[in-house]
């Protein structure tokens, strides 16, 4: 499916561009990569182009389908180098597409540690040589996550990073973080937490309440993240540092955000699908696959995540794609790793919020493109006129299921097989290459 | 299809019989123990030691016996009855035990009694008392006392009613798919 | 009138009449354990795995003695959690175990969850021997049954549970068959030993002995692991003997012929003074006789009700 003609019409889609305020019927012109034009759609099939073409135009019938600008996904696992029996830059990358992402921020808690430039340019360089969707690499913020010595942004910046994070292995020191977010200043890049204390997680292995005391499972208190969602807001006033705080799980953290917010402080937020749709009554059965950090939470909190998301405390969705094998899930789940992959399903499960009223169509894709791109400064997730041509288009209405078979990453650790969905990206094209994705027939 | 086949008097005259019969064999009841395979033969068990101290003046001990885990067919019945107690509240060594049931058929009920029986104690001989012998042996097994020996075919089924299962006395046949579990 | 179910993993997911054939039927096989030959042929040619993960002597020989007296074939197997630490060979294992033809699988691991994941993955019966901080199953039900035959019944008594419940599987498997069988059940112990949202389950909580105890028809003591000492739930056991240790004043506020349970071996002076503990022997080994029985009652069920 890579084809690359000159020109690309999409037509008679309805065309969502939070960006820019826009959501009506329209037809779509990318030339040599870029938007070249949005046009009222035309009555007369393509008529409006092809007078102007002189080459090939690939025509795109987008009738009662969804045009909008490619997905970006601030959280995703990418696992190489170091873990390519989880998930490769190529696996990862056709998992995105799949997902309708034509972006991806890949974490930098990989072997070695995403800490110094040539990590980074490793990733860039498997990214360009094998990856399908845009990579966007995250770099440490200590040298080896290790939470001790800041790692050397200036470098991992000019590199080609566009954040720092030490997720998975957070940043205990307190002083670290604050000298951390001050630095960051320099090269205007956010620093991701991922709010975990540690100590009070200890060997935690789900959401501590009712249904871990059932399971006879550690608990992992909520306070585990709201403790550190405190902390880092205390030091994002006293630094004026910009922070970003990663899959939100937790009513208390919604609330210390929103609060933050209103106070005009530089925080960002995001949360992840299944924050949205599942409560920890789903690891009833001892099902590893809905084991992750930080673990799914009550129906309390799954209300107030959802409200977050709602009122803007919450300004982006993002995936927390994190692929394990299956005999790694297979162990006794108190053995199995944090994590579960979620770029094919979480444009989906997303969207059944805008049918549960949530949040408007037009909001939702903000979340997933608008909002990722201002976080990282980036000028992508918007179709201007000139922008480079990372499109979705996704069929709104068409039902599926999650089955292994049709996952295109390399691992299969979803809480959702077996559900059904609505809605799916149908094409996405990146920087004006056509990807038409496909499922098993059967 | 239901056919009457001994009523309540002639279960009464059937048991007085076999009284008088394990009482003539044995020389007295001074040596006998009877022990009713659960659940019917427990009660004409009891039934019996009432007629031969009725008859001897002195009532032989009566103990009650549950072969459920003596049984050949647990793995492959779907269901079987629920598991009882077995209570033999008497010595049986050196007693002659009179194994009691309602209805001989195979014989894999009396094999499962007597091997349960001989791994509760060593009695000096076991005997069979049965209150209908319908036929169909399975296995090398013959009753000592037998109240009617009842020819039937295999479909038939043959059900001992008792009072102490709040029915009126009586034996009756059936007809009709599916044959009863007696052995 | 089997049990309607492939395995033994928790008492939360039993069913009440579930719970009381198992009693019942425990005690047919009470009466057997009482014989001059305990031995039964009803197992005759099936294979019963004790598959421990974890160091046990008293429940493996428990099950193991329990396999024996029905004549099926017991094989023990201790795979050292260590080698299965990662749980990477954990079900090659069990598959392993069962491609020898194993009918019914007793596990017992470190792990919670481990005899359901097996169970799922396995054709044989799988009992739970104890997983983690989860269940415990024929421990409680062997617990009920010794209060049913010491009490008469389990219905509306006080049954007051003292200590680490958070760490005790035990605790967890008689809360869920205690209150099922009708009993008031309280927990009492260090609020860092009480696990969150207990209450939801319909126990009552308190910190006091003093309060809990008062009026109890039975008291479970649970064994404290003395290595939880210093690890933030309790700062000494001196300071836990003052505060939870059974003594025969605090004895003396419960009902009159109080039933006192350990699933044993005791500390003495930390769970219960040494004069308490001495009255409380005999009921250990009553309860560990008891205990043969139970699981008599559970392997006999589980292979008579299979229908195949």
């Amino acid at each position: 499916m890579t084809e690359r003609p000159t020109r690309i019409l999409i037509q008679g889609g309805r065309i969502i561009d939070p960006a820019h305020g826009k959501d009506a019927l329209g037809d779509l012109l990318i030339e040599d990569g870029i938007i070249r034009e949005i046009m009222p759609p035309d009555e007369k099939e393509g008529s409006a182009v092809s007078e102007a073409s002189n080459g090939e135009t690939h025509h795109i019938n987008a009738r009662g389908m969804v045009v909008v600008p490619g997905l970006i996904d601030l959280h995703t696992h990418m696992r190489e180098p170091g873990f390519e029996y989880k998930e490769t830059v190529a696996t990862a990358t056709a998992s995105a597409a799949a997902g309708g992402f034509t972006t991806v921020c890949c974490m930098p808690n990989t072997n070695p540690v995403n800490d110094n430039q040539s990590v980074t340019e490793l990733i860039l360089e498997k990214a360009k040589t094998q990856g399908i969707v845009h990579v966007l690499p995250i770099g440490a913020i200590t040298k080896g996550s290790r939470g001790e010595e800041l790692a050397e942004m200036g470098e991992l910046v000019s590199a080609g990073c566009v954040a720092v994070s030490d997720d998975g292995l957070p940043v205990m020191n307190s002083e670290v973080m604050r000298r951390a977010m001050e630095y960051a200043k320099i090269f205007d890049i956010p620093v991701i937490d991922h709010c975990e204390d540690l100590n009070l997680t200890a060997d935690g292995v789900i959401f501590e309440g009712a249904v871990s005391t059932s399971l006879g499972l550690k608990g992992i208190p909520a306070a585990s993240e709201t403790v550190m969602v405190a902390r880092d807001i205390a030091l994002a006033e006293l630094t004026g540092g910009r922070v970003h705080l990663a899959h939100i799980s937790t009513a208390g953290s919604v609330r210390l955000i929103r609060e933050a917010k209103r106070r005009g402080l530089p925080i960002t937020a995001e949360t992840c699908p299944h924050y949205l749709v599942l409560t920890d009554e789903r690891v009833m059965g001892f099902d590893a696959n809905a084991k992750m950090k930080p673990p799914l939470a009550t129906s309390q909190d799954l209300e107030e995540v959802r409200t977050g998301l709602t009122d803007g405390t919450l300004d982006a969705i993002a995936t927390d794609h994190a692929p394990h094998a299956s005999e790694e899930k297979n162990r006794a789940i108190d053995h199995a790793p944090f994590g579960i992959i979620g770029l094919e399903t979480a444009l989906s499960l997303s969207m059944s919020l805008v049918d549960g009223g949530f949040l408007t169509l037009s909001e939702l894709i903000g979340k997933m493109t608008e909002q990722p791109a201002r976080i990282l400064g980036k000028k992508i997730g918007r179709l201007g006129i000139g922008d480079i041509a990372d499109v979705t288009i996704i069929d709104p209405n068409v039902e599926w299921q999650v089955s292994e078979s049709d996952i295109k990453s390399k691992s299969k650790n979803s809480p959702f097989l077996g559900w059904n969905m609505k809605g799916r990206a149908r094409t996405v094209i990146v920087a004006g290459k056509v990807i038409e994705n496909k499922w098993g027939e059967s | 299809m239901e056919i009457v086949i001994l009523n309540k008097i002639e279960i009464s005259r059937a048991l007085t019989r076999i009284a008088h019969e394990i009482i003539e064999r044995n020389k007295g009841a001074g040596q006998v123990g009877l022990v009713g395979i659960r659940t019917g033969g427990v009660y004409l068990a009891g039934r019996l030691a009432k007629k031969i101290s009725d008859i001897e003046g002195d009532s032989p001990p009566v103990g009650a016996l549950d072969i459920t885990l003596y049984r050949d067919d647990l793995a492959t019945k779907k269901e079987y009855p629920a598991l009882k107690k077995t209570e033999i509240p008497f010595d049986m060594s050196d007693l002659k035990l009179v194994l009691v049931d309602d209805v001989l058929f195979t014989g894999r009920t009396i094999r499962a009694a007597m091997d349960s029986l001989i791994d509760l104690g060593r009695p000096r001989e076991i005997q069979l008392a049965v209150l209908i012998d319908r036929g169909h042996r399975e296995l090398p097994i013959r009753a000592d006392y037998v109240g009617k020996n009842l020819p039937t075919s295999i479909e038939e089924k043959v059900v001992v009613l008792l009072t102490e299962n709040g029915e009126e006395d009586r034996v009756v046949l059936r007809r009709g798919p599916g044959n009863g579990d007696q052995g | 009138m089997g049990l309607k179910r492939k395995d033994i993993l928790t008492i939360a997911e039993m069913e009440k009449e579930e719970i009381d054939l198992i009693l019942q039927t425990a005690e047919s096989f009470k009466e057997v354990s009482q014989r001059d030959i305990k031995k039964v042929p009803t197992l005759r040619g099936k294979t019963v795995v004790n598959l421990f993960f974890e160091p046990s002597t008293r429940t493996r020989t428990s099950f193991e003695l329990a396999g024996k007296r029905l004549s099926a074939d017991v094989v023990n197997i201790s795979a050292s959690s260590s080698s299965t630490v990662k749980g990477e060979t954990l079900l090659d294992t069990a598959r392993n175990i069962e491609a020898m033809q194993s009918d019914i699988m007793i596990v017992r691991h470190a792990s919670s969850g481990v005899p359901a994941l097996l169970a799922r993955h396995l054709k044989s019966s799988v009992i739970n021997a104890g997983d983690g901080l989860h269940e415990h199953p024929s421990q409680a039900l062997l617990d009920l049954f010794t209060i049913k035959e010491k009490k008469g019944t389990v219905e509306g008594l006080k049954v007051v549970i003292v200590g680490d419940i958070l760490h005790s599987r035990v605790a967890h498997s008689d809360i869920r068959g205690l209150l099922k069988l009708g009993a008031e059940v309280q927990l009492v112990g260090p609020p860092p030993m009480i696990p969150k949202g207990i209450e939801e389950w319909g126990v009552s909580v308190r910190y006091r002995m003093e309060e809990a105890i008062k009026g109890a028809d039975v008291i479970i003591l649970l064994r404290l692991q003395l290595e939880r000492q210093g690890c933030g739930y309790f700062p000494t056991l001196r300071e836990y003997a003052h505060l939870y240790g059974l003594n025969r004043s605090r004895l003396s506020l419960a009902e009159k012929g109080v039933l006192i349970l350990h699933p044993g071996p005791i500390n003495r002076g930390v769970e219960v003074t040494s004069d308490v503990a001495d009255g409380l022997s005999s009921m250990i080994l009553e309860q560990v006789t008891n205990g043969v029985a139970v699981r008599m009652a559970l392997l006999f069920l589980l292979a008579g009700g299979k229908n195949d």
